[in-house]
């Protein structure tokens, strides 16, 4: 390895992917870097959801699907016999279009992935949730309503408690599948503001159908057409300088 | 022009008709009971077991079948979750969708679903023969669980199909394992619906003759222990229903009042608690 190679944390293998006869994912390889915020594009239906979904094994409870190659999460196969599945997808914080508050408080949504794995007392909890909500910005907002349904806040609120719900199982990793999309433009500021600040901690992946959205936030680019990867980089090449005519076409806008 | 006007007002016409009959029979079947079942109501109906027997007695009441009702459908819906429950789970959440097992639970349930309860009583009465039982309580509730199970299962099951699926991911990607996700998440955002499909279930248990019939019995009494017959408030209308006395008869109409105050309750109840869980679900 040389010295200018960057350090990978999620690492590719001729992955491939069917849902049963539709082949949507073909040999991709690719290194995803550690600590840096790499964003997915590419056209409606071209995989970025499968890609992003076989990095945490999700896409395994989709019914009918085959999943050949590796996948790498600090040099250890997930998809490899021994790999403890509540254990990789621990090790990942995922965020989806529409936020997904589960059917109870907002304390307990916090509390709920921690409880599960191991931590029990009360007086640890409390600093936790405080902690992450406050890692999220909420925490101001929420303070006095700990205990009512997660449901009632606004859908930008859903998707910061979300992100502390990730963030409180204590993942390396946080997955974002267009995590913006739903939310109005200052929710959305607000979300990809904390994706700049925790890419510093994080390794950070996320789909987004915005190229501007990668443009002001992503390290790096992954574009994606009909199953495969056309071109990566970093955002400055890929996104200002793309090589691949595909590329040309998807970024000056003629694909879309 | 013409012609479409007229469709207009011929299907107007039609559909403010049927939902005419609806609520018309509402009425008059709430109007049947009340006006011949009021006045053979007293406080002795509720609190009193029948003297005389319940075929030809006019004095007592009919607290037998009210407290054998409340044991028989209670019992019979435990029972019945007890099997309901950990199906809905495996179907929804273990088993993948479009295997085989999944495919003939499903078809299974719904095939059960459209057998006639007296089918299951005369079911209910070959099984208790076989286990050497007699007519019991015992012996009523798992006759009337199998005959609620496919109720209590399929709503539970459309219920389950509703949650969704960005939801279980959810749980997942927190690196909870499938029980923690259909415990702790998925059976609470589906609560009401499975809140209202097991006093569906306790409704048509405590509402059904033909199957208690031949299995649970009927007594004058009330029931101490599962091996006792037991009195059913279904039963109980038949029997005074064919009675030779008229006096008799009329109280039959007071049963069947007291049987749809209570199947009114019931519902009234899974609304409530519908709203009740509703507050936490999306
Ligand atoms: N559950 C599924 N069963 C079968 N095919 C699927 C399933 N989910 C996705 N696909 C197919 O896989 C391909 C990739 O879909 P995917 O959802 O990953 O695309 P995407 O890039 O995320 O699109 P979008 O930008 O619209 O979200 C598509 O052809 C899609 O139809
Ligand atoms: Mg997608």
């Amino acid at each position: 390895m040389t010295s200018s190679t960057i350090k990978s944390h999620i690492s590719i293998k001729d992955l491939n992917m069917h849902y049963g006869k539709n082949h949507a994912l073909k040999n991709i390889s690719i290194n995803i870097p550690d600590k840096k915020l790499t964003a997915i594009i590419g056209p409606s239906g071209c995989g970025k959801t499968t890609l992003l979904k076989t990095f945490n094994r999700l896409i395994e409870n989709v019914d009918g699907t085959n999943i050949t190659g590796e996948v790498l999460v600090d040099g250890e196969n997930i998809y490899g016999k021994n790999a403890d599945v509540t254990n990789i997808r621990k090790k990942m914080g995922l965020l989806n279009q529409r936020p997904t508050p589960l059917p109870m408080s907002i304390y307990d949504n916090i509390a709920f992935g921690m409880s599960i794995h191991g931590i029990k007392q009360k007086g640890v909890l409390n600093e936790k949730v405080e902690h992450f909500l406050r890692v999220a910005s909420l925490w101001d907002e929420v303070k006095d309503r700990l205990h009512s349904p997660a449901a009632r806040l606004s859908i930008g609120q859903q998707q910061r408690l979300c992100l502390a719900r990730g963030l409180a199982v204590e993942p390396e990793i946080i997955l974002g599948d267009e995590p913006t999309s739903a939310l109005d433009p200052i929710s959305t500021k607000h979300i990809e503001q904390k994706f700049v600040e925790l890419k510093e901690q994080y390794t950070i992946v996320m789909v987004t159908h915005i190229l501007r959205q990668a443009r002001r936030i992503a390290d790096y680019v992954i574009f994606m057409y009909l199953g495969e990867i056309i071109e990566h980089g970093p955002t400055e090449m890929v996104l200002g300088n793309p090589q691949h005519q595909l590329t040309k076409d998807y970024v000056g806008g003629a694909i879309s | 022009m013409k012609k479409r006007k007229i469709e207009e007002l011929i299907f107007n016409i039609i559909m403010r008709v049927s939902a005419f009959i609806i609520f018309g029979s509402l009425i008059a079947i709430s109007a049947t009971i009340l006006i011949k079942g009021v006045p053979a109501m007293n406080l002795d109906m509720i609190t009193k077991t029948p003297s005389g027997g319940f075929f030809l007695g006019k004095e007592g009441g009919i607290l037998n079948a009210i407290i054998g009702s409340f044991y028989l459908s209670v019992g019979a819906t435990i029972f019945a979750l007890m099997i309901c429950i950990p199906v809905v789970i495996y179907i929804n959440v273990y088993a993948s969708e479009n295997s085989k097992i999944v495919h003939y639970t499903r078809l299974s349930l719904d095939i059960l679903y459209g057998i006639p309860s007296i089918v299951f009583g005369a079911f209910g009465f070959v099984l208790m023969l076989f286990l050497g039982m007699h007519v019991s309580l015992l012996a009523g509730m798992i006759t009337v669980g199998l005959l609620i199970i496919p109720i209590i299962a399929r709503t539970m099951d459309e219920v389950m199909r509703q949650v969704p699926v960005e939801l279980k991911e959810a749980s997942y990607s927190l690196g909870a394992t499938k029980w923690e996700t259909a415990s702790k998440v998925l059976l609470k955002q589906a609560l009401p619906g499975l809140a209202t499909a097991s006093l569906l279930g306790l409704g048509r248990a405590i509402g059904d003759a033909a199957s208690v019939m031949f299995t649970t019995g009927f007594t004058d009494n009330i029931p101490h222990s599962l091996q006792d017959p037991a009195a059913t408030l279904p039963l109980a209308i038949f029997f005074q229903l064919s009675s030779p006395i008229a006096e008799v008869r009329d109280r039959a109409y007071a049963a069947a009042l007291i049987l749809t105050v209570i199947i009114f309750a019931i519902s009234l109840i899974s609304r409530i608690l519908i709203k009740r869980f509703s507050k936490n679900t999306l």
